[in-house]
């Protein structure tokens, strides 16, 4: 099949891809965009480790096209820090040891910002359900919870 | 993924010509979150489709619109993300907000639509035992025009619909709610979020007085399709409600299913699940529709 070409904003940039039809847009951006941040754990919307952000909205970058976001606006991991700077959540996750062997780190990120733009102060029990699409198999969960309620904390 | 071509049409009679000129071959493509999951696996069920037909930028099947004389529209591109946060659900279809809410994570909310829950026809699909409840028609269209479709009568047994290949899912028609009339949707699963129903339960009470005017009760995931359970039904109407009628109830709507077995439990264990959750959903369906 040949290639088809989009235009999208890629963290901010706008960016022209030739795309194959059959790539998720999570392929694209791994191998064609060379940002490699987000990460494939199941292919089929069950982990969370490739979340990006469409038009202000999480999803699950394995199951969407890249055709799909022809003309729309993507937010991946990389997309984050701003002039050198960590984002808070970013930075939280690393001060409250949120991290351990990261393949879940990236997704787990996007999630918490996302949850953050929408509910700046949330509870644990919110912070869990915005969390619910994300696996860890290191963490346990609890010190990633901590790390996005130190964040939601260090924003006020 | 097996390669396809991608069309992105941005009207309803270019997609539906797009599925006629392709017929078989040419599949519609909404959320992707299950058929992307289903092109990825291997062994596919459906021969892989070479046309894909995308049906997000088809403006007519967007959005939640709601008016007193018609009641509530649901386009079919409508996400669960929508629908859940749709305040006009929210208070006057809470069993249909309850039943997106529940479709997987937040990612998945975000990208799963009506159209592709209800034509993907899982009889565990969660929004589908909700709109039941309600009494929902579906809005087809296709070459020759529109027609309408009592919801019941769209599923024809898991993964088969009424529609023809070239016809599409437009939306979806909610009668208004009677004053008086209080719904609820839960399932059970072994996991509260990301799991698929073992059971699901809708129910929707009217008052009248101290009377039980009018119930439905509707099952996900105990039957090859998403079902009302008529005789539950029956055995509710006209009576005052309390915990014996409703545990009676909930017996015949036990009685009159027909789980299957598999993975996620035995025949017997759905049939008791749905005993529980039957009475649990009465209880609350009667506590809304008491508090208006
Ligand atoms: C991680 C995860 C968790 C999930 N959890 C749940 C859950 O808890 N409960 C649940 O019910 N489901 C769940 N699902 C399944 C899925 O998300 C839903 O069924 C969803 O609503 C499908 O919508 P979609 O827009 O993604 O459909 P798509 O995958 O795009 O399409 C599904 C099917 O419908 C057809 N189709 C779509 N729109 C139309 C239309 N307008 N007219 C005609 N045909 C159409 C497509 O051709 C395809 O066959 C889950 C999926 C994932 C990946
Ligand atoms: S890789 Fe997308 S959800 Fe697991
Ligand atoms: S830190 Fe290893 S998967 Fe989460």
């Amino acid at each position: 099949m040949p290639k088809q070409l989009i235009t999208l904003i890629v963290n901010g940039r706008r960016t022209e891809v030739a795309v194959e039809p059959r790539w998720t847009l999570l392929e694209m951006v791994r191998e064609e965009l060379r940002l490699s941040g987000s990460k494939e754990g199941c292919g089929t919307g069950d982990c969370g480790a490739c979340s990006m952000i469409v038009d202000g909205r999480l999803v699950t970058s394995c199951l969407m096209l890249a055709t799909q976001v022809d003309g729309r606006d993507v937010v991946t991991i990389e997309g984050l820090a701003k002039n050198g700077r960590l984002h808070p959540v970013q930075q939280a996750f690393i001060d409250t040891g949120g991290v351990q062997c990261g393949f879940c780190t990236p997704g787990m990120i996007m999630a918490a910002k996302s949850l953050l733009d929408r509910t700046p102060s949330p509870t644990l029990e919110e912070v869990r359900e915005g969390l619910a699409g994300n696996l860890c198999r290191c963490t346990g969960y609890a010190k990633i919870y901590e790390a996005v309620m130190h964040a939601a904390n260090a924003g006020k | 993924m097996r390669t396809f071509e991608y069309h992105a049409p941005t009207s309803l009679n270019e997609a539906i010509s797009l599925l006629q000129e392709h017929g078989e071959a040419a599949r519609p493509l909404a959320g992707g979150t299950d058929l992307v999951v289903q092109m990825k696996e291997k062994a596919t069920k459906f021969a892989a489709p070479s046309h894909i037909v995308s049906l997000l930028r088809v403006p007519e099947l967007s959005g939640v619109s709601f008016s007193e004389s018609e009641g509530l529209r649901i386009g079919a591109g409508a996400t669960m993300s929508q629908v859940a946060d749709s305040p006009i659900i929210r208070e006057r279809y809470r069993a249909i907000a309850e039943g997106a809410a529940l479709v997987g994570s937040i990612q998945t909310m975000n990208m799963a639509t009506v159209g592709g829950n209800l034509c993907n026809a899982a009889p565990s699909a969660d929004i589908a035992p909700p709109l039941l409840a309600f009494e929902a028609e579906a809005v087809i269209v296709g070459p020759s025009g529109r027609r309408k479709l009592a919801l019941e009568e769209f599923f024809l047994g898991p993964g088969k619909t009424a529609l023809a290949a070239d016809e599409l899912l437009a939306e979806v028609r909610v009668p208004l709610p009677p004053p008086g009339m209080g719904s609820a949707y839960d399932r059970h699963t072994p996991r509260k979020q990301m799991d698929i129903a073992v059971v699901g339960v809708a129910a929707a009470l009217t008052m009248a007085g101290e009377r039980i005017e009018r119930a439905r009760v509707a099952l996900g995931a105990v039957a090859p399709t998403p079902v009302r359970a008529p005789q539950a039904e029956a055995a509710l109407e006209g009576q005052a409600p309390s915990d014996e009628l409703f545990a009676r109830a909930a017996d015949v709507s036990a009685a009159e299913c027909s789980p299957i077995a598999d993975l996620r439990g035995s025949a017997e264990f759905r049939r008791h699940i749905v005993r529980v959750m039957t009475k649990r959903m009465l209880r609350e369906a009667l506590d809304r529709a008491r508090s208006g």
